[in-house]
């Protein structure tokens, strides 16, 4: 008997929760604010549905209801992504260890 | 590209977002961590546009709102100032909630795209795992939303709490699930579309009833929510980069807000069932106000700290709301110089939203290795000399420990009352957000400076 495509993806994902569940207790809490933004920045990675719902269908120039939102979503993620990552970046390279000389 | 090999190379770029969290683990990995996070994400959006084998005349408006989004992304990026990092978190996971709704919408109106089946009969497991995505994005977006009126101002940061108010939420939860079912019984997009709309209210009753100091928990929550929208989309098109990531996001955030439940003793369904604070002021207050307190002013302070060999620093929300990081910086700098030791004491939930203070702190240029989290520093406040308390209040209160009636009672604490002397800037002897009076403020060896937290920390730092 075959198994269903699902299994393996519902296997992936209880995997991650738990790979999830213990990098994040590893992530040290000065660092839990660049966590959220980091999360919030991948979690983006929805991009790739939105991309598809944008370019599906007919080569005419009329969009479809469909494409239409789907470059909505893909402007929302986009703000995300660019957002997300640089402010990340930003936060990070503030913390800086003490100097050594005094 | 086949449809193997795009699967392959979204593996990949799940694997890179999983070290983008491990390089968090220490500030030195952090930004090689964030590196990998950027090159994961690269990679997922190259392999989308190369595996969708027609290029439609779409292509052109794609590029166009990937750029001015990103564009717009970057610039938010750069100008947003460190205090303003609650809004635009809650900000940002308003936009991942409500990318998630737009693509279940797509996906449901034109399923062929997405390989689910037809407008109609779209195929069963997709259907369940379209719902759960758009729901819980929707319940993300307006959560979120609300949660970013409240860190704005915009909105009052008290409970707004009414009768019936969790028979409701409880109501219309149970009708997410009977849309869903009626949904996949008869494909309608009637039922997909109210479905949506119970979710909007959802998320706007769940975080109305949340008030401001809450909000520490309430925004990893939404970032909890924020990945399991995306995972259930993941399942929806079958990408496991998707599937990784949401399971990530998911359990990233709801860690976090377990850590600030812990924070502050208190269980997950007390801060979401919400009102905390509103009732208990009446029984407090009375006879406590005439109790006599010791105020100063910053050439006390200043003498104080001058004859101190160690000060501890406790910061709070206070000290970002009047943006006295730098000030305190350059107070604490000034102490150094007299061969005084400084150091930082942080609570979990100090400020609006996890690790919120040690950024400010890292922004005013304080070397991370300086500021320690509670369970590290709480046993050095016995042994310091002066205890410097800029813009917190809840947190250092020893009611937490000695009055089980306290709402507080049980929540981890600073021991800042060991200290030999304790400094309070604070504006006024205004309860905290619990609604409770600090019994800290009338001990033999406090000494309140009433005065705006930067105002007071630079006229400190001129009588030093």
């Amino acid at each position: 008997m075959e198994i269903d495509p699902f299994i393996f993806r519902l296997s992936i994902f209880i995997l991650s929760i738990f790979i999830g569940y213990y990098v994040v207790w590893s992530v040290t809490p000065s660092l839990h604010t660049p966590l959220m933004s980091v999360t919030n920045a991948i979690s983006s990675v929805i991009i790739v549905g939105a991309i598809i719902a944008g370019l599906a269908g007919n080569s005419d120039s009329d969009f479809t209801i469909s494409n239409i939102l789907g470059f909505l979503a893909i402007f929302l993620a986009a703000v995300n992504i660019f957002g997300g990552f640089l402010v990340t970046q930003r936060m990070l390279q503030m913390y800086k260890k003490k100097k050594k000389d005094k | 590209m086949s449809a193997n090999l795009s699967a392959i190379f979204y593996l990949i770029s799940g694997v890179l977002f999983i070290l983008a969290l491990r390089g968090l683990s220490s500030p030195e990995t952090s930004r090689q961590g964030n590196f990998f996070g950027i090159l994961g994400m690269t990679i997922a959006i190259t392999v989308t546009f190369l595996s969708i084998g027609s290029i439609s005349s779409g292509l052109t408006y794609v590029l166009i709102f990937l750029l001015i989004g990103g564009l717009i992304g970057a610039f938010i990026a750069y100008k947003i100032p460190m205090t303003a990092m609650p809004e635009l978190v809650a900000g940002f996971h308003s936009l991942v909630g409500l990318s998630a709704v737009l693509v279940a919408i797509s996906a449901f109106l034109n399923p062929e795209a997405f390989n689910l089946g037809f407008p109609g009969s779209i195929k069963l497991a997709s259907l369940i795992e379209m719902s759960i995505g758009a729901a819980v994005g929707a319940i993300t977006f307006s959560g979120s939303i609300i949660a970013f009126l409240k860190l704005q101002g915009i909105m009052s940061g008290s409970p707004i709490t009414f009768r019936g108010q969790h028979l409701l939420n409880a109501l219309l939860l149970i009708s997410i699930i009977v849309l869903t079912y009626l949904l996949c019984l008869t494909q309608s997009s009637n039922f997909f579309w109210i479905l949506l709309a119970v979710s909007f209210l959802i998320g706007f009753l769940l975080i109305i009833p949340i008030g401001g100091a809450d909000m520490p928990v309430v925004i990893s929550m939404l970032n909890s929510y924020s990945g399991w929208a995306a995972a259930g989309i993941g399942f929806t098109l079958e990408n496991s980069a998707l599937i990784i990531t949401g399971a990530l996001v998911g359990s990233s955030g709801a860690i976090l807000s377990y850590i600030m439940c812990k924070g502050m003793n208190r269980s997950f369904f007390n801060v979401i069932l919400g009102g905390f604070g509103a009732i208990e002021q009446s029984a407090t207050s009375g006879d406590k106000e005439h109790r006599p307190v010791k105020s100063g002013n910053a050439e006390d302070a200043a003498f104080l700290m001058k004859n101190a060999s160690s000060v501890i620093i406790v910061p709070g929300y206070g000290m970002a709301v009047a943006q006295a990081q730098h000030a305190l910086r350059e107070m604490v700098d000034t102490l150094k110089k007299n061969d005084i030791k400084v150091t930082y004491a942080i609570h979990p939930v100090a400020g609006r939203m996890p690790g919120h203070m040690n950024v400010l702190l890292a922004e005013a240029n304080v070397p991370y290795d300086e500021v320690f989290e509670l369970e590290e520093i709480n046993n050095d406040f016995a042994n310091a000399d002066v205890a410097f308390v800029i813009g917190a209040n809840d947190v250092t209160n020893p009611v937490a420990k000695s009055d089980p009636q306290s709402p507080i009672y049980g929540m981890p604490i600073l021991d800042v009352e060991k200290c030999k002397s304790v400094l309070f800037v604070k504006r006024s002897l205004s309860p905290g957000y619990a609604g409770i009076d600090n019994d800290l403020f009338y001990k033999e060896n406090t000494l309140m400076l009433f005065a705006d937290a930067k105002k007071m920390t630079e006229e400190i730092t001129k009588n030093l």
